[in-house]
This record gives C-alpha cells, structure tokens and sequence, in this order.
C-alpha cells in the first residue's frame, strides 16, 4: 500500500508538470530583489546564491532544450545570484557567453550582460576572467573594440593574468588579424572555464571560423586563378594543378569544400557546422544548434 | 565546575542521546551525501563552495533547530515529571541545575556539531579529491556555529525558566531571526534620531548578534577569518551566554515550584 501510494504520487506529479510546463520556468523567479532575498535567508545567502546560480542553468538549459527563444528571466536570474554572492565567478562567465547573444543563442540583452560584467569587475578587481569576459562582450557583441581593448588591457596588468591577455589588448587597439584574434577569444574561453556549455559553445565557434578562413582563403585562391587564367576554376583539381593548393581541402568534419560554377566556396553540409557565415549558399541564414521543438519534447 | 554541575550536565546528554536527538544525523548524512553526489553534476567550478555552504547552512540549522527545541523542555519537562523535586530536595542548589542543563544541552550540541563536521569534510573531500590549506577555516566558521549554539541554548534556557515550552520556543526562535538580522538593526537605529534612536540602538546592542557568527559565505570562498574576530566573538558568546543564565537562575530561584 505505501509503495503504491508513494508510487502514484510520483507518477499524479509528473502528469501536473506536463500540465503546467510553460508556468514552471516564470516561476524560477519567486523574488527579484536580492535585498528582501539576502534579509529572508537570515544571513545564509551563500547557500541561497547557489540555489538561484543553479536555478539559472537549469532555466536557460531547459529553455533551450525546449526550443524557446524567451530567456527574459536569465538577466534577473543572474544578478540575484551575483548579488547575493558577488564572488561567483562562474554566474559572470556564464553571463558573458549567454545573455548577450541573439536568440536562441542567448537572451539578447547585450546592456544586461554588460552590467552585469562591470558589477562583477566592482566586487571582483583583482579577477582576470571578468576583465576577458567584459573585453569578449565588447569585442563579440558590442563591436566595440577601443572598450575592448582597454578591457583586456586592465586584465593584463592584474599580478594573477593569463598570458593571452596583453596581446589580445594589442589586436584590440590595432584591429587586425580578425580570424587569429578571434580563435584567441574562443580558445581563451574554452580554457578558462569547466562548464561543459561553455565550452561545447566555443568549441562550436572555433570549428565556424576555422571554415570561415578557410573559406574566405580558398575565395581568395580562385580569384588569383581567374586574374592568371582569364578563367573561372572548373574543379579543385584545376587549382592544385596550377600549384595553389596542395591536395582537397576539406572543413573541419572532413567533407571537401565544393566549388561552385560562380566561383564561390560552399561547405557540403552547412547544417553540420553551426554558426559559419561563410561557404553557405546564397542567403541561407548562420545555422544555429539543434534543439528539440516543443512538439518533440511532449 | 562542581561534580554536581557535571553530573546533571551529564544525565542531560544521557536524556538527549535517549530522546534519539543524534538521529537527526542520519538526516544530515543522507542530505549531504545526496548534495555531494549531486553538485558534482551540476556545479561545475563551484563544487567545493557548494558543499561548505550547504554543509555549514545545514549544520547550523539543524543545531538551533535542536538548541530550541530540546532547551525550552530542559526545566519544563523536569517540573511536568516531577523529577526536579527528587533533584532539589538533594544537595544540589537551583543556580546549579540550571547550569548544568546548560552544559549537558551544549555538550549534545557539541558532539552533534563535531559528527557533522566529519560529515562535511568527507563530502568536501568527495567533491574536491584533497583537502587545501583555505578548507582549515571550515573549522573555524564551525566553530562560530558552536557559539551559536552556546547562546541559544542559553536563550531557550531562559525563556523556559518561566514561560510555557510553546511561547519559548516562539521567544527564542524570534530572537534568533532577530539576532541574525542584527545588521540592520543596527543599520535603521543609525538612522533614527532622537528617544526613538536611542530605544533602537539599545535594542540593536541588547539581542544577540547572530550575523557576527555567521562567516559561511567567507569560508566557502576561502577568505581567511581574523584572529580578533575569533576572540571577540568567543568573549562576547560567553558573556552574552553568562547574561542569559544568570537571568534564568535569578528567575528560577525565585520561582514558587510547589
């Protein structure tokens, strides 16, 4: 009798979170103002901080997975948590790579995540990441790359710093080498942190602009042809015999680039490597990672 | 201490241990164990803080949970049973029996404190694969935690020297949500002037400042504790505690028990 009863319990719940899935995320947030938060915990609010810092993964991670483009309670997630412990560092990490992105990357809130890097540089100044994190906003999002340069310069002259630091500053002020400083921002961003999302998510973009180089180079190559030749590429084969390219090259999964009769570049399955820009026919949009629909998760 | 002191301070820890008040230990091991194995998962690069928070936040409340509830019973229970007349009407003065509930009561808390602090250190170790030379302050906020403890006990003690176990229960519980919130408090009588100041910062003075002993968070991070800020807080919990035993004692001595 218990074990049944304790067994239909369990199974009447699942059924009422079916029910009322799309009421359970807007009720992540109970309470947004960290001061009544900090007051209600009787001055545990480091355990309260963890509370609300996984209650952010878990929202973004099931808004994700459920194929929604609403993160609106990410930013609020996010600065309770960093105010009730303004020394979690990974909420800032997390901030940086998440809220500033469009959806369904991110939630789309680039000021937010700004805030939010400055209110951490405030309470964390001896922090390198935050100053990286605050330079990648600038750099990524903003296109703000005199912000940016500074950003990475304070970091640099931190006792405790990573060596990228000084010369992702330098490329900031100069602008240049726009793919290397890049893979240097994703590589650095991989490194400095454990989370699994995180770093699948820069794994992702340095695959995207490893085929963006290669694209942009290879465009490059045929173009060299044509001014030689007087003539358009018909295959791969033309280029390697004329001594542009050493054997086919391929993207990063391993499938040969194709050359189209135009000229152009193009990957042999886009939907394979997300977030490319380049190598896509005309018009198709970067493509995104896959998430379940909603359709699929019922 | 006087061996009477001691023998009632230890028939009390006898009657706790009895009253099954250490099964909350089995509570306190399946929650930390359960935590450890899960913030492994979902805490990536703040395992070790999640588990000093939860452990230390778990320890404390559970201890005030028992402080209360085992300390409003220590002088009611004995007058309902009727064993204090058979303690009294032998050798043993009241002062000296309030005083050793006292330390039967923080002796139970004690070695419920020390069996849980083991508990946080296996799943600190479980999380982290070693221990580091910050995890040292761990025991430092646990013994702040203990101190806590010391003038709950000390609170709940008083309250029940003359009022029913229910409204002390309610007392002390309200002066432990008070004491916790003493920093603002402290912070409104700063604000206010005037009688009405005064009266705000001599109440922010008189309850216990709870938020003085509470260095979870610091800890979690690894920041190191002052040693004055050791030494006063232990000043001030025996002299606090002091306060609140002599109050129950006066109160005791005069109470008609017939």
């Amino acid at each position: 009798m218990l074990l049944f009863s304790m067994a239909g319990v369990m199974a009447t719940l699942y059924v009422i979170d079916h029910i009322r899935r799309g009421s359970v995320a807007q009720e992540a947030l109970y309470v947004r103002s960290s001061k009544t938060l900090r007051r209600l915990s009787l001055g545990y609010s480091g355990l309260l901080a963890d509370i609300y810092w996984t209650r952010a993964v878990q929202y973004f991670g099931e808004q994700h997975h459920a194929g929604s483009s609403d993160f609106r309670l990410l930013a609020p997630l996010l600065e309770v948590t960093t105010e009730l412990d303004p020394r979690l560092l990974p909420a800032y990490q997390f901030g940086a790579n998440f809220l500033a992105p469009k959806p369904p990357g991110g939630a789309g809130l680039p000021g937010a995540a700004l805030a939010l890097m400055k209110y951490g540089i405030a309470h964390n100044p001896d922090q390198w990441r935050l100053y990286y994190n605050l330079g990648f906003l600038y750099y990524t999002e903003l296109k703000d790359y005199a912000g940016a340069a500074d950003a990475f310069a304070q970091g640099a002259k931190l006792p405790v710093t990573n060596p990228f630091m000084p010369i992702l500053a330098a490329r900031m002020a100069q602008h240049a080498g726009e793919f290397e400083t890049a893979r240097m921002l994703w590589f650095t961003t991989y490194q400095s942190t454990r989370d699994s999302t995180i770093q699948q998510n820069a794994v992702e973009h340095l695959l995207a602009l490893q085929v963006d180089e290669d694209v942009t180079r290879l465009e490059q190559v045929v173009e060299r042809y044509r001014e030689q030749t007087g003539r358009l590429p018909t295959s791969m084969g033309d280029l390697e015999l004329a001594g542009f390219i050493h054997g086919t090259p391929a993207d990063p999964k391993g499938r040969p680039y194709k050359l189209m009769p135009d000229g152009r570049i193009e990957v042999q399955n886009p939907e394979s490597i997300f977030f490319i820009t380049k190598g896509l026919p005309p018009g198709a949009a970067p493509p995104q990672p896959p998430r379940k629909t909603q359709a699929d998760s019922k | 201490m006087n061996s009477r002191i001691g023998y009632i301070a230890f028939n009390t820890f006898r009657e706790a241990v009895r009253d099954r008040v250490l099964y909350n230990l089995i509570a306190f091991a399946l929650l930390l164990s359960g935590a450890a194995i899960l913030v492994g998962e979902i805490s990536i690069d703040i395992e070790r803080l999640v588990v000093v928070n939860l452990g230390l936040t778990a320890v404390s409340l559970f201890g005030v949970v028992i402080a209360i509830f085992i300390g409003i019973g220590l002088v009611s229970k004995e007058i309902d049973k009727r064993t204090l007349y058979t303690v009294l009407s032998r050798p043993v003065r009241r002062w000296e029996f309030v005083v050793g509930k006292f330390f039967g009561l923080t002796g139970t808390l004690v070695v419920n404190t020390f069996l849980m602090a083991i508990g946080v250190f296996l799943a600190l170790l479980y999380v982290a694969h070693k221990f580091e030379k910050m995890d040292g302050w761990v025991l430092v906020a646990l013994y702040f935690i203990v101190l806590q403890f010391l003038i709950v006990c000390a609170l709940a003690l008083f309250f029940s020297s003359f009022s029913t176990p229910l409204m002390s229960a309610v007392f002390t519980f309200a002066l432990f949500v008070i004491g916790s919130l003493a920093e603002d408090l402290r912070g409104f009588a700063r604000m206010t002037h005037g009688l009405g100041g005064w009266l705000a910062t001599t109440i922010a003075y008189l309850v216990p400042n709870f938020s003085a002993l509470n260095v979870i968070s610091q800890v979690a991070h690894g920041d190191a504790v002052p040693g004055r800020l050791i030494l006063y807080n232990s000043l001030y919990t025996v002299l606090y505690s002091a306060m609140a035993i002599a109050g129950a004692v006066l109160i005791f001595q005069r109470r008609n028990l017939k």
